[in-house]
């Protein structure tokens, strides 16, 4: 009676053995480290790599251990901080702007445990410091754009065609074409529906004025959200990249969000400045300028006025800050080109191997520049980027010749400069701007806190819960103590398998879930006590025990799980670090209680054919039954 | 060693009214102070900017207020926080300012009146975070809710589940209550320990709903109250045991936990003492006025093993 089978024996040891593998690494202490990764698609993180590294170290003499490669980058260890930022100098200046070195703490786990997935758990934010973001895409801006850009097509359009229109006007999203008869507005309809697939077109004449509106259809804006989304986020990689952050996350989050994680970022203003650089490009051409008469429209007089405060209508002032002096320039309002239709922007060289920036844009683009620079050769153009309302020229050469999709800016640049311009102008062409609308930055001392605080309540909680359940049920008790000792062991187990992220509600879960799981043993044991009150022979009591319970552990476990679910579907933030260990605490919780514990007792009293007590405590027995 | 000499089965159906009458005026209570007085949202719902900054030394509380009022940022608040030498900044949501930059305005401000300040956490939401986090809590509220409806009234009967999502919601409105009343934070991590204590305040109802079909099986001539009766009694020792190994790690929470889990370890304990008694008292009491008989939850085809015949005392 009450034996078990040695498949459960089996089962229990392959838990156990899994169970303790997994938890280990916890227990190694974090070394410094610094990781080598790449932002560049064309270049690979291979044992090449990890052999570069090794070979600038072993140059500069820097002393480092448990050097390996995996898929995050080429990671190396070192004694202490001061190696590692010695370390970080040299290879930074050896490998060169292409690779990401960033400084990380690893596990001090041996390389087997590693190979086998065995790490530490994953913590959050609050526990090892960073920064959260939660950044939105401004999607009427982005439609917005897209209105106008389509404004400007038609236009052209039109006059290619020879249609003849009153006018062309943005309204809200969508484009209006105001005509003088009827006949010109069909053919326009016409035009405007076989040229723009992306456009649906429709008759809208008001008080006896003819006008067609123009707007996207449903798939062109989901595709133009799509896209400023992704873009975004590729934006953000590079600028994260530009920070040199070991592990950050950068993902998108619902239609129109991005996620930005950046663990271990001490200098949150720096990350919040590089992040929230949101900057539109456009390339706009120039009505006067004073600097060089061997352009066209060289008229100082103009630009005097415009800066006495009569600035010419259809045009602005803006100022050229690129040489270190602010030269004033009349622009055109009207846009060519925004950002958007730029696909790169890289440093390189000319044929007088001087350096340059090499622009590439869409065909769309490429068009637009072939008009312009065709019509505007010796006229300059302005590239502007503009941040939060406030407009930059970045640079504005003169056109040397008709352009097309690929050109060429070329001047008194240095290569940093080139370098420069070119991250500039492809951060600057964003789709849509972006918004920080939630912020969670956590100090490294405090997430340390947090560790030890968390740490602290799990421990003495459960040092006071061992103690009273051992006094309460004695042999009985110490057996649920072990059960709910392997119980937490489970749990830290799967949570370092799946590297979850570990937050500061999630140990309060982990401390939460030791002191329901308690409620199984409880319900057992206190069954088992009943059924010796009433007189069933010890073997019969634990197994009606256990059996009678079950049913009971079952139903609470579930409905409780049915809680902790809906937590994870629709908790965030603080909310989900809770659900997820609260979820797979009542897993393990379940499974200890029943099916370790049962274990146990089948292992200390199965045995015995003749068993005469539990130690379950004290089993009183009412005067009154006897009667 | 054991607690509990319960010599005869306890009548506590007798004082069924009672109990529900007591309910209903915390209830009622409960319902008016958060009409009166409404929670004290936290920055995670109300949206706005939370600065913890820490000082070497004590943190003057009234230096920091005056820096910050001079910054022209609207209704602020600055407190201690945990220890003496941290303090928090509350900031409301301005319209037309840069939110994103605004604790690293308010941090330089306070740099410049002593070096000596360190950022410690800075938890921004915007407007329509908050607004969402707002209205998803209450979704995952109604979705458990639905949940466990469900689930009670597949595994036993209808009665049983409206019965106990009205004992554990009173529960809820009683937690949310206590957080009106004194004002206290109510931030996500309240939230998710509100909703934990739905869940684990039903798993207490399902024990003695487990306990009430089992003793319709094995008393077959009692009377219902009797039944219901017998059922609490015998659950009584595990109920308050196992409350109090909960409360022992939510106690240790509080204590250890330190200042952000304080109100999620205090909601939890809260929780906890009134589950108690609302799943005893109340859930049996509303499934007794509903009027569960035998015949509801006695299915003819009966499981084996539960045919023993036993009488409590």
């Amino acid at each position: 009676m009450n034996r078990y089978p040695f498949w459960k024996y089996a089962l229990i040891a392959v838990a156990l053995v899994v169970g303790i593998v997994y938890t280990i690494p916890n227990f190694f202490p974090e070394v410094p480290a610094v990781q080598v990764s790449t932002s560049k698609s064309n270049l690979k993180i291979d044992s090449s790599t990890l052999q570069a590294v090794e070979d600038a170290l072993k140059a500069a003499n820097i002393p480092y251990q448990g050097e390996a490669v995996d898929a995050t980058g080429v990671k190396v260890r070192f004694a202490d901080p001061d190696t590692q930022l010695k370390a970080k100098d040299v290879l930074q200046q050896k490998l060169g702007d292409n690779y990401i070195v960033a400084l990380n703490l690893l596990s001090s786990s041996p390389k087997w445990m590693a190979s086998i997935g065995a790490l530490p758990m994953y913590l959050g934010l609050d526990l090892r410091g960073g920064v959260h973001f939660l950044l939105q895409v401004d999607m009427k801006a982005a439609l917005d754009k897209a209105a106008d850009r389509y404004l400007t097509d038609i236009r052209s359009l039109l006059r290619e065609k020879k249609v003849q229109y009153a006018g062309v006007a943005r309204e809200g999203q969508s484009v209006a074409i105001r005509f003088r008869d009827a006949a010109e507005r069909n053919r326009a309809n016409q035009e405007i529906g076989s040229a723009f697939t992306d456009l649906q077109v429709k008759e809208a004449d008001a008080g006896g004025e003819l006008k067609l509106l123009a707007s996207l259809n449903p798939e062109a804006q989901k595709r133009i959200q799509d896209s400023a989304v992704q873009q975004n986020i590729t934006i953000l990689r590079n600028r994260v990249n530009e920070l040199g952050v070991a592990e950050p996350i950068v993902q998108q989050q619902g239609s129109e969000r991005v996620v930005v994680q950046l663990p271990g970022v001490q200098d949150t203003a720096r990350a919040k400045d590089i992040l929230g650089r949101t900057a539109g490009l456009e390339f706009r051409m120039v009505e006067a300028h004073a600097s060089d008469p061997g352009a066209l429209n060289y008229d100082p007089g103009k630009i005097e006025a415009a800066i006495g405060g009569n600035v010419p209508f259809g045009t602005e002032l803006v100022y050229d800050s690129s040489h270190g002096k602010a030269e004033p320039l009349l622009v055109s309002k009207n846009v060519l080109i925004t950002g958007e239709r730029l696909s790169d922007a890289s440093p390189g060289f000319d044929q007088n191997q001087r350096n340059a920036v090499m622009i590439t844009v869409d065909g769309t683009g490429g068009r637009i520049i072939r008009d312009a620079s065709r019509e505007g050769i010796k006229r300059r153009m302005a590239i502007l980027m503009i941040e939060r309302g406030k407009k930059e020229v970045l640079t504005a050469p003169i056109i040397q010749s008709e352009l097309g999709s690929k050109f060429q800016i070329t001047g008194s640049f240095t290569s940093t400069e080139a370098q420069n311009l070119s991250l500039l102008l492809k951060a600057g062409a964003l789709a849509a701007p972006m918004e920080i609308i939630e912020e969670r930055t956590v100090g490294p001392s405090l997430g340390k806190d947090n560790i030890d605080k968390g740490f602290n309540s799990v421990i003495y909680g459960f040092i006071v819960l061992t103690i009273f359940i051992c006094l309460y049920y004695q042999l009985m008790g110490v057996i649920s103590a072990i059960s709910l000792a392997i119980n937490l062991l489970l749990l830290i187990a799967i949570l370092s398998m799946l590297q979850a992220t570990l937050t500061l509600p999630g140990i309060a879960a982990i401390a939460l879930t030791l002191g329901m799981a308690i409620d199984a043993n409880v319900l057992i044991n206190e069954r088992i006590r009943e059924e010796l009150r009433w007189g069933d022979t010890p073997h019969a009591a634990i197994q009606a025990g256990y059996e009678r319970a079950w049913n009971t552990i079952l139903d609470s476990n579930v409905t409780t799980l049915i809680a902790g679910l809906a937590l994870l579907i629709f908790g965030s933030g603080p909310v989900r670090g809770f659900a997820v260990v609260h979820c797979l605490g009542i897993m393990t919780s379940m499974f200890s209680a029943v099916f370790i514990s049962r274990g146990l007792v089948a292992l200390v009293y199965g045995g015995r054919k003749k068993l005469d007590k539990i130690s379950i405590g004290q089993v009183w027995k009412p005067a009154v039954a006897a009667a | 060693m054991e607690f509990f000499r319960i010599t005869r089965v306890i009548p506590f159906m007798k004082y069924a009214l009672v109990f529900n009458v007591i309910s209903l005026i915390t209830f009622v209570l409960a319902v008016a102070f958060l009409a009166a007085r409404g929670l004290n949202l936290g920055v995670d719902f109300r949206g706005g900017t939370v600065i913890e900054i820490a000082y070497p030394h004590a943190a003057d509380i009234s230096r920091v207020r005056s820096v910050v009022d001079k910054m022209n940022l609207g209704e602020f608040a600055v407190q201690t926080f945990g220890s003496a030498n941290s303090a928090l900044i509350r900031l409301p949501l301005k319209e037309g300012l840069s939110t994103a930059q605004l604790s690293e305005r308010v941090l330089s401000a306070l740099k410049a009146d002593d070096p000596a300040v360190t950022q410690r956490r800075v938890e921004f939401v915007g407007p329509q975070v908050g607004k969402e986090l707002y209205e998803n809590g209450a979704l995952a509220l109604l979705l458990v809710c639905i949940g466990i409806v469900a689930y009670l009234a597949l595994r036993f009967e209808w009665r049983f589940a409206v019965s106990a999502i009205a004992a554990n919601l009173h529960d809820v409105v009683i937690i949310l209550g206590f957080f009106a009343v004194f004002q206290w934070e109510f931030s996500l991590p309240v939230l998710a320990a509100v909703l934990a204590v739905l869940g684990y305040s039903v798993n207490e109802s399902v024990v003695i709903a487990d306990r009430i079909r089992e003793n319709f099986r094995k008393m077959r001539k009692a009377s219902v109250p009797d039944v219901i009766n017998s059922a609490i009694t015998s659950t009584l020792s595990r109920t308050i045991i196992t409350h109090g190994c909960t409360l022992m790690m939510v106690l240790s929470i509080l204590f250890f936990g330190g200042e952000t889990l304080h109100y999620f370890a205090l909601a939890l304990a809260i929780g906890i003492c009134f589950g108690i008694y609302s799943s005893a008292l109340v859930m049996a009491a509303l499934v007794m006025w509903l009027g569960v008989s035998r015949e509801d939850l006695v299915k003819p085809e009966k499981r084996a093993g539960s045919s023993a015949e036993k009488i409590l005392p």
